[in-house]
């Protein structure tokens, strides 16, 4: 197979912003960006009470949440199939192949990401921070507003993890969103398709983006880590 | 006749199967300094930690103003009057003055009152020279004087402070038992854990003595 000709029409579609290529790509990022802005203030703040609060079934929750990362997301994308489908409980909402439907699967997805990430960060943060907090005067919620402040590098990772891992997938995608073009049709849901038409060129040109997003995810996870003294 | 400040009957507190603290019961008054003396592993910590609420003692009445509850509870309203500092005090990841306006913005005091408040406390503290350092590079003894002024800004009726001075060199020390003298020559009520024979020896304040769960007279 000659993979030149493709390559070189990649960067043609790239150079020349084919208005297509764009629109998926704009789709991708907003759809990923939107769960994530969803999904993470109640993931970190169940992160949070997980990490600092002792109460029963705690530790089977944070089990749970654990296997729960591991879980397949064609396999969460049939389940929100099933729930989103006509005949199913969230039927009536007549959500099953639309954006909306793609926000709810990458939510789902993201939610054990942010939630271990933040257990793992808030566990290994100082306890005197929310103590001197506490100690100061602050409230509950502001001692651990504080204590979050201070192991925030650890936060922002467990949130591009989170947008890496959305943005890149495909299972939950094509399930509940239907691969429909101008409206639900994201990269890797397009590389997908244009594959299996022997259209390698747009493949090739998304898959690009996607693995620029990834090293710049990397990259900027790599400096902050840095900053945060991680190292 | 004058008010107790904080009263605590029978704190009990168990750790590892031993009876750290025994029945312990106080009375700090309102403007009073106090040492508290005793050996290492003796309770001091732990009793601290209990009349400033971050812990809960196993059984026990504390009283502040005259105010009663019964532990594990401890109301929020007292944590604005008394202040614990660790032995190793945490400085928050912002600047110095940002540490020390941290109690001021939570209690929600207008930015004009905190800022000119912090600019005195740093003055009070004598920090100024270290005021551009990020707080995670200053010595022992500058952590421990910023958290006396990020406690002190707050005017509390009570400074809860544990072993102040160790692990502290010689300058550090000095300037921060300063501090403390100052402290209690102003008639900030404050309990000072430590075995600082130079603390102990302050002139005007109480002396008591942990031992075996129990308070005694400082000899």
């Amino acid at each position: 197979m000659d993979l030149l000709e493709p390559t070189r029409e990649a960067f043609a579609l790239l150079l020349r912003g084919d208005p297509e290529l764009l629109q998926i790509i704009w789709l991708s990022l907003w759809l990923s960006l939107a769960a994530i802005a969803l999904i993470s203030p109640p993931s970190i703040a169940l992160g949070f009470l997980l990490a600092k609060r002792r109460f029963p079934g705690q530790r089977a929750m944070v089990v749970l949440v654990q296997a729960f990362l591991s879980f397949p997301t064609v396999v969460i994308g049939l389940v929100i199939y099933l729930l989103l489908s006509r005949r199913g409980p969230l039927g009536s909402f007549e959500l099953l192949f639309s954006p909306t439907a793609i926000v709810i699967g990458y939510m789902v997805i993201a939610f054990p990401i942010l939630v271990v990430f933040t257990v793992s960060a808030v566990q290994g943060a100082d306890p005197r921070a929310y103590e001197t907090a506490r100690s100061l005067g602050a409230s509950r919620i502001r001692a651990a507003l504080t204590t979050l402040r201070e192991v925030r590098f650890g936060i922002i990772a467990a949130v591009v993890n989170a947008f890496g891992r959305v943005v890149s997938e495909v299972g939950c995608a094509i399930m509940v969103g239907g691969n429909i073009a101008g409206l639900t049709r994201n990269m890797p849901t397009a590389i997908a398709l244009e594959t299996s038409k022997g259209d390698f060129a747009q493949g090739i040109a998304l898959g690009m983006v996607l693995m620029a997003l990834a090293v710049g995810i990397n990259v900027a996870m790599a400096l902050l880590q840095g900053e945060g003294g991680l190292k | 006749m004058s008010q107790a400040l904080l009263e605590a009957e029978g704190l009990v507190r168990r750790l590892g199967g031993r009876r750290v603290l025994d029945g312990i019961g106080l009375s700090l008054e309102r403007g009073q300094g106090y040492v508290l003396s005793g050996d290492n592993g003796s309770g001091k910590t732990t009793l601290l930690r209990i009349l400033s609420g971050l812990d809960a003692a196993d059984a026990g009445v504390l009283r502040f103003q005259g105010e009663q509850t019964t532990l594990p509870r401890y109301p929020d309203g007292w944590r604005l009057g008394a202040v614990y500092v660790h032995q190793h005090p945490y400085v928050f990841h912002t600047s110095v003055a940002g540490n020390i306006a941290y109690g001021l913005k939570a209690r929600g005091e207008p930015r004009e009152r905190w800022q000119q408040k912090v600019q005195e406390a740093i003055d009070w503290a004598g920090v100024r020279d270290v005021v551009d350092v990020p707080p995670q590079k200053l010595s022992g003894g500058e952590k421990q004087r910023v958290a006396l002024a990020r406690a002190k800004v707050l005017a509390p009726q009570l400074l809860l402070l544990d072993e102040p001075t160790a692990n502290l060199d010689a300058d550090g020390r000095r300037r921060t038992i300063e501090l403390l003298a100052r402290l209690c020559a102003e008639g900030v009520g404050v309990v000072i854990a430590c075995h600082d024979r130079e603390i102990i020896e302050l002139p005007g304040v109480r002396r008591f003595h942990l031992e075996d769960g129990k308070l005694v007279p400082a000899v």
